[in-house]
C-alpha cells in the first residue's frame, strides 16, 4: 500500500478488498468436490537433506503427519503417548508418522538432540520456513493429520488431549 | 460484528466438512484456515485502580482467514486481516482491515517462482529472514519476486527482491538479496557413501533507503553478506554462521556508523536415548531493518536466534529472553537423556532427564580513541572479540526428570534458576547508561520450580495439574500458581488456574489472577473460552519484546480450517 492508496478514501478500499474476497470464495466453492491429499512442498531431513513429505510414506499404506514444536508440551506428551503404540503399529499397518517440526532457527538446532532424548522411532523432519505449516493450513501445534494409502486426509486434531492417542490408533487399523 | 458473524459462519461450515482440501473439477484444491479472537473487557478497579489499560473501545475483536488454492505446478493463496481493533497486547499498528497478502508460485522444473507475498530465510536468518508469527502480530513478509533454482550436484539459489510489510503498509526501504547453498554430497558420491553431508553457502543482501539528514551522512545502500557451513555425520552435527553489515546508522545503534558482526556456531550428538547440544555466539551491532527508524517488530530483515531456553510454563515464562542485538555474547549446552526402560532406575516406561545451561552477557565496550563513546555520527565504541563484557544479561539454568510410573500416572518436576538484567531486559536501559553508572543495574536472582502431574481417570477422562513457583526479590516478587485441567471427553476441556502474586514489592499488587477456561475441539476446530485476570507480561520474538498490559474480561478463540 503505498502512499496514494492511503489518500483513497477508507470506505472505497475496503469495499474493493471484500470483492475480491467474495469473488475468489465464489470461484472456488463453485468448484468443490471433493477431499484430497498432501501439498507438493519439501521439507528438511535431521541430516540436512531436502525430501518431499509425499516419499517418506510406505507406497499404498497410511501415514500420520503430526506438527509439533519443542517447546509445545502437548505437542511432546502426544508423541509420546503415541510412542507406546508405534512399533506394533507400524508392523501391524505399515503405516508411518512423520513428525513434523515448525521449530525456527532459534530451537531447530535442539530438534535432534531432543528426538534422541526421547527416544522416539518417528521420522522427524524440519519445516523451518513453515512453508509445509502454511501449506497444510495449520496454525497451531499439535496439529495432526491421518492419511489413507491414497494419501487421502481421512482424519485431524489440531489438538492433543490425553487419550486421543487412541483414537488416533483406532483410526488407523480402520484403514488397514 | 457482522464480519465477526461471517467468520462464525465460514468455521462452522469447515467443521462439517471433515477433510481437509477440497478438489476442483480442474484437479486443483483449495484449503482455507480461519481464526478469530475476541475480548470482552471489564473494569477492574484492583488490577488496573487508574483504567489507564481499560480500553475505550470495550469489546475489540481480530481475525484473519487464509486460503491457499494449489493445481499442479502452481499455487496461490491469500490472507484477509480483520482488526476491529486489535486485542489488548497485540501491536497497535494493527488497525482496520483488507488483504494483506497474495502471491502466486509456480514451480516448474528446476525453477520455482513466487510473484507477490513471500517469507524466506537465508542460512539460520543472520541476514535475511521474512517470517510471521501470527499469534504474536509479527508479520515480516516480502511484497516482490523470488526465484529459487535447483540446480544439478546439490547447488540451489535463490534471488529474492521487494519490500517488507509492515502492518497495513511497507517499509520505507527497498530489499535485494541472493543466496548460494551447495549440498557437496551430492556432488561428490564418496562423500555420499561415507554418510558424510557438508553444506556450504553464502548470501547478500542489500537494502535501499534515501536518506535525509542535516548533520549526517546517511548511507543509501547497506549491504550485508554471510557466510555458512554446515556437518553431519553419525549424529554428529555442525553449524556455523558468520554475518558482516557495512556502516548502517539506524534507531538501535543510536546512529553510529561501526560496521556490524554476528557469529553462531552449534554442534550437537544424538543418539537414540541421548542428545547433547553446545552453542556459542558473538553479536556485534547487528541491528538489521529495511527503514533506519522503525523500533519495534518492525521491519525486520534478520533474525538473530536467542540463546536459551523458550519456557512455556507459565511463570518461567515471565522471565523470557530477547537477543540484544546491539551486542552479546553467550553461550548454551544442553544435555538430554533417557534413562532406558525396564531398568531398576529407569523403570516399566523410561525416565527422562534434562539440563539446560545458557547465559548471555555484554559484548566488550570501551570509547573510541578520541573519548567519545557511542554518540551519535560516530563509530561509537571499540570492541574486542574474545573478551567478554562486564554486563550479565541472563542466565538460566534448569533441570527437568519426568517419568511415566504406570498407565494411570506420569509426572515432571522441574527447577529453574534465573538470572534477569531488569534493566536490560525489562526497562531496554542501554549498556552506555550502564557503564557510565553501574549501580543502576539491576540484576535479580529468580528460582523457580514447576511440577506436573497427569492422572488417568475413569471412562477415559484425565486430571493434569501443575504447581508452579517463582521467587526473586524486586520487580514481581514472589509468585505461587496452581492449575487443574480436566479433559471430559475427546471433545471438551474444562481448566481453572489462579496465579498468586504474594511477594510484589508494592502491597497493592499482591493479588490474585484466577482464569477459568472451557475449550470444544471438534476434528479441525477449537473454540476456547476464557474469563479471568490477565497479567502484565512481556512477549518476545527475535530480538525484540513487548509488554502486554494487564487486563480483566472474557475471551473467544476460534481457529478451525476446510
Amino acid at each position: 500500500m503505498g502512499p496514494s492508496d492511503l489518500a483513497k478514501p477508507r470506505a472505497l478500499a475496503y469495499l474493493e478488498h471484500m470483492k475480491t474476497l467474495l469473488t475468489a470464495l465464489l470461484v472456488a466453492s463453485a468448484t468443490l468436490i471433493s477431499a484430497q491429499s498432501l501439498p507438493n512442498v519439501s521439507v528438511l531431513k535431521l541430516d540436512g537433506s531436502k525430501t518431499e513429505l509425499s516419499s517418506l510414506r510406505e507406497e499404498g499404506k497410511p501415514m500420520i503427519v503430526s506438527f509439533w514444536a519443542t517447546w509445545c508440551k502437548p505437542c511432546i506428551n502426544e508423541l509420546n503417548a503415541m510412542a507406546e503404540y508405534y512399533d506394533d503399529l507400524h508392523e501391524e499397518t505399515g503405516v508411518t508418522l512423520v513428525a513434523v517440526s515448525i521449530d525456527d532457527s532459534r530451537t531447530s538446532p535442539k530438534v535432534g538432540p531432543f528426538v534422541a532424548g526421547q527416544g522416539w522411532d518417528y521420522t522427524v523432519v524440519l519445516d523451518p520456513n513453515s512453508d509445509l505449516r502454511r501449506a497444510m493450513g495449520v496454525n497451531n501445534v499439535p496439529h495432526t493429520f491421518l492419511l489413507n494409502g491414497a494419501g487421502e486426509v481421512v482424519w485431524q486434531a489440531n489438538k492433543y488431549v490425553p487419550g486421543e492417542e487412541e483414537v488416533l490408533v483406532a483410526e488407523v487399523r480402520k484403514l488397514k | 460484528m457482522r464480519r465477526i458473524a461471517v467468520i462464525v459462519a465460514l468455521a462452522t461450515a469447515g467443521s462439517a466438512a471433515a477433510q481437509m482440501g477440497q478438489t476442483d473439477a480442474f484437479g486443483g484444491t483449495l484449503r482455507a484456515v480461519v481464526q478469530m479472537d475476541a475480548q470482552l473487557y471489564v473494569r477492574d478497579s484492583v488490577l488496573d485502580p487508574a483504567g489507564d489499560y481499560y480500553p475505550d473501545e470495550r469489546a475489540l475483536g481480530q481475525g484473519w482467514a487464509l486460503f491457499t488454492y494449489e493445481r499442479g505446478n502452481l499455487r496461490m493463496g491469500m490472507r484477509y486481516e480483520n482488526y476491529q481493533n486489535a486485542i489488548l497486547g497485540f501491536p497497535t499498528g494493527y488497525r482496520g482491515e483488507g488483504i494483506t497478502y497474495r502471491y502466486a508460485q509456480w514451480q516448474q522444473g528446476k525453477f520455482d517462482i513466487t510473484v507477490g507475498n513471500f517469507f524466506e530465510q537465508f542460512g539460520q536468518g543472520l541476514v535475511f529472514r521474512a517470517y510471521e508469527e501470527r499469534g504474536l502480530g509479527l508479520d515480516n513478509a516480502m511484497d516482490g519476486s523470488r526465484i529459487i533454482a535447483r540446480l544439478p550436484k546439490g547447488l540451489t539459489l535463490k534471488g529474492v527482491i521487494g519490500r517488507q510489510r509492515v502492518y497495513f503498509a511497507k517499509s520505507d526501504g527497498i530489499l535485494r538479496g541472493t543466496d548460494a547453498e551447495w549440498a557437496l554430497r551430492e556432488a561428490v558420491p564418496v562423500l555420499d557413501k561415507m554418510g558424510l553431508g557438508i553444506n556450504l553457502g553464502a548470501s547478500f543482501v542489500s537494502k535501499f533507503q534515501r536518506g535525509f539528514d542535516p548533520l549526517l551522512n546517511l548511507p543509501a545502500n547497506v549491504g550485508s553478506w554471510a557466510y555458512r557451513l554446515g556437518a553431519n555425520y553419525r549424529g554428529i552435527d555442525l553449524k556455523a554462521e558468520y554475518a558482516y553489515k557495512i556502516n548502517d546508522p539506524n534507531f538501535d545503534n543510536g546512529y553510529i556508523y561501526k560496521p556490524g558482526e554476528a557469529f553462531v556456531a552449534t554442534a550437537t550428538y544424538s543418539r537414540k536415548g541421548l542428545g547433547v547440544l553446545g552453542t556459542v555466539k558473538r553479536i556485534d551491532n547487528f541491528s538489521f531493518r529495511s527503514d533506519r527508524n522503525a523500533q519495534q517488530f518492525d521491519a525486520l530483515v534478520n533474525f538473530i536466534p536467542p540463546t536459551g531456553n523458550l519456557h512455556t510454563y507459565a511463570l518461567p515464562a515471565l522471565y523470557p529472553y530477547a537477543t540484544q542485538i546491539n551486542g552479546e555474547m553467550g553461550y548454551q549446552f544442553d544435555v538430554n537423556y533417557l534413562i532406558p526402560k525396564k531398568t531398576k532406575l529407569g523403570g516399566k516406561y523410561g525416565t527422562k532427564l534434562a539440563l539446560s545451561i545458557a547465559a548471555s552477557q555484554s559484548i566488550d565496550r570501551r570509547p573510541l580513541e578520541d573519548g567519545s563513546f557511542g554518540d551519535k555520527g560516530t563509530q561509537g565504541y571499540l570492541s574486542d572479540a574474545l573478551m567478554w563484557g562486564e554486563i550479565p544479561y541472563f542466565r538460566d539454568v534448569n533441570f527437568g526428570i519426568s517419568r511415566k510410573f504406570s498407565s494411570k500416572y506420569k509426572t515432571q518436576l522441574t527447577a529453574y534458576r534465573f538470572v534477569y538484567n531488569k534493566s536490560v531486559l525489562a526497562d531496554g536501559v542501554n549498556d552506555y547508561a550502564i557503564i557510565n553508572a553501574p549501580d543502576s543495574d539491576s540484576v535479580l536472582v529468580v528460582p523457580a520450580v514447576v511440577w506436573e502431574q497427569q492422572f488417568a481417570l475413569p471412562r477415559h477422562q484425565t486430571l493434569r495439574t501443575e504447581f508452579q513457583w517463582s521467587g526473586g526479590e524486586g520487580f514481581r516478587g514472589g509468585l505461587a500458581m496452581a492449575l487443574a485441567e480436566w479433559t471430559v471427553s475427546e471433545h471438551w476441556v474444562l481448566a481453572i488456574q489462579d496465579i498468586y502474586n504474594y511477594g510484589h514489592p508494592s502491597e497493592s499488587r499482591r493479588i490474585h489472577y484466577p482464569l477459568l477456561s472451557v475449550v470444544h475441539f471438534d476434528g479441525p476446530t477449537r473454540v476456547q473460552l476464557g474469563y479471568g485476570r490477565q497479567q502484565q507480561g512481556i512477549f518476545c520474538v527475535g530480538g525484540v519484546c513487548r509488554v502486554v498490559p494487564p487486563s480483566n474480561g472474557l475471551s473467544l478463540s476460534l481457529t478451525t480450517q476446510f
